[in-house]
């Protein structure tokens, strides 16, 4: 197991090296420079040139990489010019109220597709698998943004269940516990809303897992030992369509950056996604830029997380 | 008869196509005693599978009509939980394909436990880790303790079919079903299977139905064999009179025996088994296969004639081959 998962992080490096070469070539491609926010209308056009080339900007462009990556590493993604402050500072809150909406709405999607997912598999073709097929493709064919629009007028407006915007309510001290029960509060309804519709592809995966296994030869061995029904799905079945979706808990991430870039704006949520599609249209393009990284990254580690768990689950890949 | 331990009669096992029913299993009756071995020859796709399923009531999505008795209850109308008393206890299978008959993620100890689990209560968990132990040492595989640990992956084909064979046995089955077991092996190794079966056979005293469509096998092992031939059993006869006295055309051509009328002398049979779709259901369901036989040869719905005690031959068209061999003796005495 340890060889597979060093052979993997190996693989990992070079990802994140071809990201960052990406994101490099796309900050360059940006209009302007780091300076190009920050000056003040008097400065001369001498002046500004002196600050270009003490800061590096007039260097050739494997120098720059360099110095953009050694900043990075420690921590430095440059100024926002809206913000007018570091990129590392305005994003490591957002980054938090994320992560915790990602982990809300990944609890939420497990507690629901794990049971949904399961009748659906062992009673397949029965009118409730319909109803829960049926629940699918409706989730595969509404918007994520429309759809918790509407959840935000429900339950947010109309019935006053949840909070309609922000990440914790204000005036309240950080570090107490209110203040932990408020930022959970003010992530359950977008939380919940990416759980519904992005369960779906997690209960259909389950499904034909399930589906799948059902006819494997070593089931038909459990059957012919004297094992019940019951005991085979438990013992047998479950745990051999599982594996698949444990593997797809890193893939998750993924598909929940792109769901939260939309919930979050609607519910005026703080977190990364709000923060990017705001840096888009402000033109804010260092943010963009480190946001951008950080999916990225997320994406590739998430990728990574995948293989990891598998490779501890499943004795095939444990051995080698 | 006290001796008596499974009885079928008119088995019948129908899988859906579509919207109709067509019978893998066509009315197949035959009885095995204790101690008995019933060797079951037959090609691919004439319902041997079918047949072993029904007998353990594993398949999911067929219609089974008529009598399975084991120890002189029906396990065609058994409920599932006294059904599930006996499957892995009373009767027990060995599989087709070892390669796929083994669950990926537990342990090779475990699954072989699962079965002394269910069916042997008062054993404790040590208990049972010793008898699987002693069961791993008895199907001939060294290192017993480690091999408990290991994964079906570790294991090669020949090693696994022993780990299901050990499975079968564990709790001394009266009635052992024995799945084409070495088909999925190289040769070296199925000869090294059939001899454990063998050995088994002497120290287990069960009932042992062993499909194969290896007749060589059969005649090593079998105290009788039934010939089947697209869902239906064409001869049974003890493994003696059925190797002397060859007499349906189908067995005849397994072994290899099939007088014509042309030159060659050993005509071999074309064709295969029809699917279960294009199965003529009436008539003799060989005709096709042996077009030079004169129609008049055949019974118009045959049945099993017994032509000696204890040895059944399907339809009449047997006869035809009977005549031709008789004048070959002539022209041979003539000559
Ligand atoms: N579950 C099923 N659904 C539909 N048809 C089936 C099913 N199982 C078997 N059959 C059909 O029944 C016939 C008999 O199949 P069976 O598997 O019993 O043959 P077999 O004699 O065991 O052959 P082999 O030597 O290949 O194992 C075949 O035509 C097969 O296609
Ligand atoms: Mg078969």
């Amino acid at each position: 197991m340890w060889k597979f998962i060093i052979r993997r992080l190996l693989i990992t490096f070079p990802q994140l090296v071809f990201l960052s070469v990406l994101v490099f070539i796309m900050a360059q491609m940006m209009p302007g420079d780091a300076l190009t926010g920050l000056i003040d209308p008097t400065i001369t056009a001498e002046a500004l040139d002196l600050q270009r080339e003490r800061l590096g900007l007039n260097n050739p462009w494997y120098i720059q990489y360099a110095d953009w990556v050694s900043g990075l590493v420690q921590g430095d993604l440059g100024q926002s010019f809206r913000f007018k402050m570091d990129v590392t500072a305005l994003i490591s809150e957002r980054v938090m109220n994320t992560i915790l909406l990602s982990a809300v709405s990944l609890i939420f999607t497990y507690i629901i597709a794990i049971p949904l997912g399961i009748v659906s598999g062992r009673y397949n073709d029965s009118p409730l698998d319909s109803v829960i097929t049926g629940y699918s493709y409706l989730g595969f064919a509404t918007p994520i943004f429309i759809f918790a629009l509407v959840m935000l007028w429900i339950f947010g407006f109309q019935l006053g269940w949840f909070p309609t915007s922000g990440s914790v309510a204000p005036g309240l001290e950080s570090g107490t516990m209110e203040y932990y029960i408020s930022k959970l509060y003010h992530a359950l309804l977008p939380g919940l809303s990416i759980a519904l519709i992005s369960v779906v592809s997690t209960i259909q995966y389950l499904r034909s897992e399930i589906v799948d296994t059902k006819q494997k030869d070593f089931i038909v061995t459990a059957r012919a030992k004297g094992a019940s029904e019951n005991r085979v799905y438990n013992k047998h079945i479950f745990r051999n369509s599982i594996l698949p979706i444990a593997a797809f808990f890193g893939w998750e991430i993924t598909s929940l950056i792109s769901g939260t870039v939309f919930v979050e704006s609607v519910f005026s949520y703080p977190g990364m996604g709000l923060l990017f599609l705001e840096s888009i249209m402000q033109r804010d393009f260092s943010v963009v830029t480190s946001l951008v990284l950080l999916f990225g990254a997320a994406s590739i580690l998430g990728a990574l997380l995948s293989d990891i768990i598998l490779s501890i689950v499943d004795p095939r890949i444990r051995i080698k | 008869m006290t001796n008596e331990l499974l009885k079928i009669k008119n088995l019948t096992t129908s899988f859906r196509i579509g919207d109709e029913y067509y019978a893998a299993v066509d009315d197949v009756s035959l009885t095995l005693n204790k101690n008995e071995v019933l060797g079951i020859v037959g090609e691919s796709g004439s319902g041997k599978s079918a047949l072993a399923f029904s007998i353990m009531r594993l398949h999911t999505r067929a219609k089974i009509e008529g009598e399975i008795s084991l120890n002189n209850r029906n396990i065609v109308e058994m409920s599932k939980s006294k059904l599930n008393k006996i499957r892995g206890d009373e009767m027990a299978m060995i599989f087709q394909d070892p390669l796929t008959a083994l669950n990926p993620l537990m342990p090779i100890g475990r699954q072989i436990e699962e079965t002394l689990f269910l069916h042997n209560k008062r054993l404790g968990q040590q208990g049972r880790k010793k008898r699987v132990i002693e069961l791993i040492n008895l199907v001939g595989i060294p290192r017993a303790e480690r091999v408990y640990e290991q994964f079906p992956h570790e294991l090669s084909g020949g090693m696994r079919q022993r780990i299901i064979i050990a499975i079968a046995i564990a709790n001394d089955p009266e009635l052992l079903i024995a799945d084409e077991p070495t088909t999925a092996l190289d040769v070296t190794i199925q000869a090294q299977i059939l001899d454990l079966i063998r050995e088994l056979k002497e120290k287990i005293h069960a009932g042992i139905i062993l499909i194969t469509h290896d007749l060589g096998v059969v005649a090593e092992m079998a105290d009788r064999v039934a010939v089947m031939y697209a869902g239906q059993i064409v001869e049974i006869a003890t493994v003696e009179r059925l190797f002397e006295n060859p007499l349906h055309p189908y067995t005849r051509s397994l072994l290899n025996s099939v007088p014509t009328e042309g030159q060659d002398r050993l005509h071999v049979i074309q064709g295969v088994v029809p699917s279960l779709k294009n199965l003529p259901r009436t008539g003799c369901r060989f005709a096709e296969r042996i077009p030079w036989v004169d129609a008049s040869y055949h019974e118009e719905n045959p049945t099993l004639h017994e032509v000696e005690s204890g040895h059944f031959v399907r339809c009449t068209c047997h006869k035809h081959f009977y005549f031709l061999d008789k004048k070959e003796e002539q022209e041979n005495v003539v000559s």
